[in-house]
């Protein structure tokens, strides 16, 4: 009798149940996509702020100071110390390898160019192939400097060619595709490099070039690293010598900016690795306030998607009190009339909240793919919880209605003087 | 006469039917105080909803931009080969920005220690650089006349103890006591900075570099740079494209994201209001049959009606934008410490939006109502 009241409530009422059905679907769509972009967004905007560049840097550890001024290295290339190319590939053994979003070493020399002008020629990785074991992987400041802008071609990293930086080619008169004397040797210019940075001044040329240059194969000056992290809070900032055991492993096993610099000076014998925090350090506030932003208008639509299930549920059962009117008129307890309404609404909840999951999903994976270029996938555990939070709202809403409908007279109800 | 007077009759007639007609409306609000509560508040949260979204949606840029100022300068002039920077250069950009940035000037030398090390010696504003730089990690800014700011790099080979040291340049020394150290991770580290009289005291060499942190929008910050550049023509002035770039693709990312979100959240809202309108209105289908019955033609009641639901959409709209407004800035003092200003721009938005959602949703169900007989709907089928 229970289950063919509601199969014949069902049936029979498609129209009022489709509307209360297209409701809870809308709510549950709309709040797990919210969802999904809540959780998926902090992740999304630290990949975007690596447009920033590099948030790390490593030197060797006894290095003389840099003596740098507008663009200008006037540094002797026989003074400090210098890191090993040969070292560099192991950063892909290190535990946060993933993070990494890609690295370039440099090596600024100074060189004469027409045999007269003093400049700084830099050297370093454009988007050179690397290969641990079997895997290989590029990495170079094509993909850590998103904003250096070419007129001309990107030189390959095993060729002689070189970049001309804009004001540089401007003073030379040169362009891409003119020869260049570089410290007594011919150059192709492959392109005019555009930064906006001291580079503009600089010629950039493949590593090698630089090394040949300045007699040492395999040196590098500094290391560049562009690294997904976490903002840092208080324990983040700890010393890793005061931590142990648990503590240090939960520090180490973070990636905190300051626990991925460790792990280099790991990797990279004889080393320094330090933040650079321009970068670093104002990507955690971006970083915080674009996510707890996102948080509360999730919370907002919680909320409205919440208000629209409770009021499309109490509209659709305070349509029945009629029913509601026979049933009690036939004898029926208040308990039986409920338990077919929680029935029907129940049956509703998982209906649509199926149905919403699914389509928030499909939601937040094209919102992910137009706006971020990647998709935002949305975790299975999501599940449950969202549709035991669909049946507890469309409960919610129902139950006030349920409440009233009850109270209604079966008498005033079944003369139709509702 | 007789035209007078059956003039007068008809407005009479006019004015009963009117007072009628509001009496009507009145009762239908206050009579069926409830189902008229929950329709409203539908549409006061609803509108609350979406005015907190607009009002965000327009604030966020101008919240993001301020957060990303704190990456220091977008824009910097420096002087062109071979020239100076005019005396006058920083008054000349500060009254271009007119007070909306900050202007640091920095000059650099190549001094020797002691020893006859070579380290890069900055003189600048110290003040400023505070408020441009918020990044750069000090442990004590300088205070006296002969205190220096030294990068933890620099700090170590002139002053491993912090002792007091000498710096010569062009046979000319100084001497100096390291206030603090700075830590930033990049060239900063290797250099000693000192207030900027002291430095041209010391080494007569002007400010070479004008770094400028330029608020506002990229528009903006593209005619200031302008401006600047037409105002400096010794000087070659540039953005800071890592910063400008980087700031203009999270920023854009992140008002996409908003934007989808506030369409989401404010269908979700007008949804809610629909199912809670349509509700009430066919939840007075007697009313209906029975001004039918009375003779009240269909002119009347689809006016009566919609005046109500045009008055409820109003009235919920113009609620709803306050609480909104409400929403708004306290989402602005929490996330971002500074109020999200009221726009009220929004509110004729809002407002046409309520009403018209108010307005579809009663006449939705009317249309189904007009083609039954108001007899089948008094019989209670």
């Amino acid at each position: 009798m229970f289950l063919r009241l509601v199969y014949e409530s069902f049936r029979r009422q498609k129209r009022r149940k489709l509307l209360a059905g297209v409701a809870i679907t809308m709510g549950v769509g709309v709040a797990t996509a919210m969802i999904a972009v809540a959780t998926d967004i902090g992740d999304r905007v630290s990949r975007e702020l690596r447009a920033l560049g590099a948030n790390l840097v490593v030197t060797p550890q006894e290095d003389t100071l840099d003596l740098q001024i507008a663009g200008v290295d006037l540094k002797p290339a026989s003074d400090g110390a210098y890191l090993n190319e040969a070292d560099l590939p192991r950063i892909r053994g290190m535990f946060w390898h993933n993070n990494i979003v890609g690295f370039a070493p440099v090596l600024p020399v100074a060189v004469t160019i027409g045999g007269a002008k003093n400049v700084t020629l830099l050297g370093t990785y454009f988007s050179n192939q690397l290969k641990v074991g079997k895997e290989s992987f590029e990495t170079g400041v094509r993909s850590i400097y998103p904003w250096w802008r070419v007129t001309g071609a990107w030189p390959q990293d095993n060729s002689q060619d070189v970049l001309l930086g804009e004001r540089l080619a401007s003073s030379l008169e040169r362009r891409a595709g003119d020869q260049i004397e570089v410290a007594g040797q011919q150059h192709r210019v492959a392109g005019v490099l555009s930064t906006g940075g001291v580079e503009d001044d600089q010629i950039v040329a493949p590593l090698g070039v630089a090394q040949n240059i300045l007699g040492r194969p395999g040196a590098v000056r500094r290391l560049y690293v562009s690294a997904l992290t976490k903002p840092e809070d208080a324990f983040g900032r700890r010393d890793p010598k005061t931590l142990a055991g648990a503590e240090f492993d939960r520090w180490y096993c973070s990636p905190y900016v300051q626990s991925i610099a460790y792990q280099l000076q790991e990797v990279i014998p004889h080393s320094h690795a330090e933040q650079i925090r321009q970068v670093a350090q104002n990507e955690g506030t971006v970083l915080s306030r674009i996510k707890g932003l996102m948080l509360l208008i999730t919370l907002a639509a919680l909320i409205a998607a919440a208000l629209a299930v409770s009021a499309a549920m109490a509209t659709a059962i305070f349509e029945r009190r009629g029913e509601v009117g026979l049933m009690k008129a036939l004898g029926a307890s208040g308990f039986s009339v409920a338990a077919v309404f929680f029935a029907e609404a129940l049956l509703l909840a998982v209906l649509g909240g199926s149905l919403g999951f699914a389509g928030g999903a499909m939601l937040a994976r094209v919102i992910g793919r137009s706006i971020f270029d990647s998709q935002i996938s949305i975790d299975m555990v999501l599940f449950p919880i969202i549709l035991a939070i669909a049946v507890l709202v469309t409960f919610a809403g129902s139950a006030m209605a349920i409440r009233r409908a009850m109270k209604f007279d079966p008498v005033l109800a079944l003369r139709g003087e509702a | 006469m007789t035209s007078g007077v059956s003039d007068l009759l008809t407005r009479r007639a006019h004015a009963r039917r009117r007072s009628m007609f509001l009496q009507m409306l009145v009762r239908a609000a206050v009579l069926r105080r409830g189902r008229a509560a929950a329709a409203l508040s539908a549409m006061v949260v609803a509108a609350a909803v979406t005015t907190a979204m607009l009002n965000l949606y327009v604030d966020v840029q101008a919240k993001l931009h301020t957060e990303f100022r704190n990456y220091g300068a977008n824009v910097v002039a420096v002087a062109k080969e071979g020239k100076l920077l005019p005396g006058d250069a920083l008054q000349t950009i500060e009254s271009v920005m007119g007070g909306r940035g900050i202007a640091v000037p920095f000059a650099y030398v190549v001094a020797r220690t002691a020893d006859g090390q070579p380290v890069v010696v900055s003189g600048t504003d110290l003040d400023r650089v505070r408020k441009l730089n918020r990044w750069w990690s000090v442990s004590a800014w300088p205070s006296g006349a002969q205190d220096a700011l030294a990068g933890v790099r620099a700090a170590a080979l002139v002053a491993p103890q912090g002792q007091a040291f000498d710096l010569s340049f062009q046979g000319r020394t100084i001497h100096l006591t390291p206030a603090g150290t700075v830590r930033t991770g990049s060239s900063e580290d290797s250099r000693i900075f000192l207030s900027l009289k002291q430095f041209v005291d010391w080494t007569g060499v002007q400010p070479s570099t004008v770094e400028i942190a330029a608020s506002g929008t990229p528009d903006e910050v593209n005619a200031t740079l302008k401006t600047l550049a037409s105002a400096l023509p010794d000087a070659d002035v540039r953005p800071v494209r890592q910063i400008m770039e980087g700031e203009a693709r999270v920023l854009g990312k992140t008002r996409a994201t908003l934007l989808v979100c506030a369409v989401l959240i404010i269908l979700t809202a007008a949804m809610c209001v629909v199912s809670t309108l349509m509700g009430w209105v066919f939840d007075r289908r007697r009313d209906f049959a029975i001004m039918k019955a009375l003779g009240a033609s269909e002119r009347l009641i689809g006016g009566f009606f919609v005046t109500e639901a045009a008055a409820l959409g109003a009235v919920g709209a113009v609620f709803g934008f306050a609480i909104g407004v409400g929403i708004a800035a306290w989402i602005g003092r929490v996330n971002f410490h500074a109020p999200v200003a009221p726009r009220f721009a929004v509110l004729p938005e809002v407002l046409v939006g309520g009403i018209a959602v108010a307005l579809i949703s009663a006449v939705l169900p009317m249309s189904l109502l007009r083609r039954v007989q108001p007899a089948t709907i008094l019989r209670g089928e």
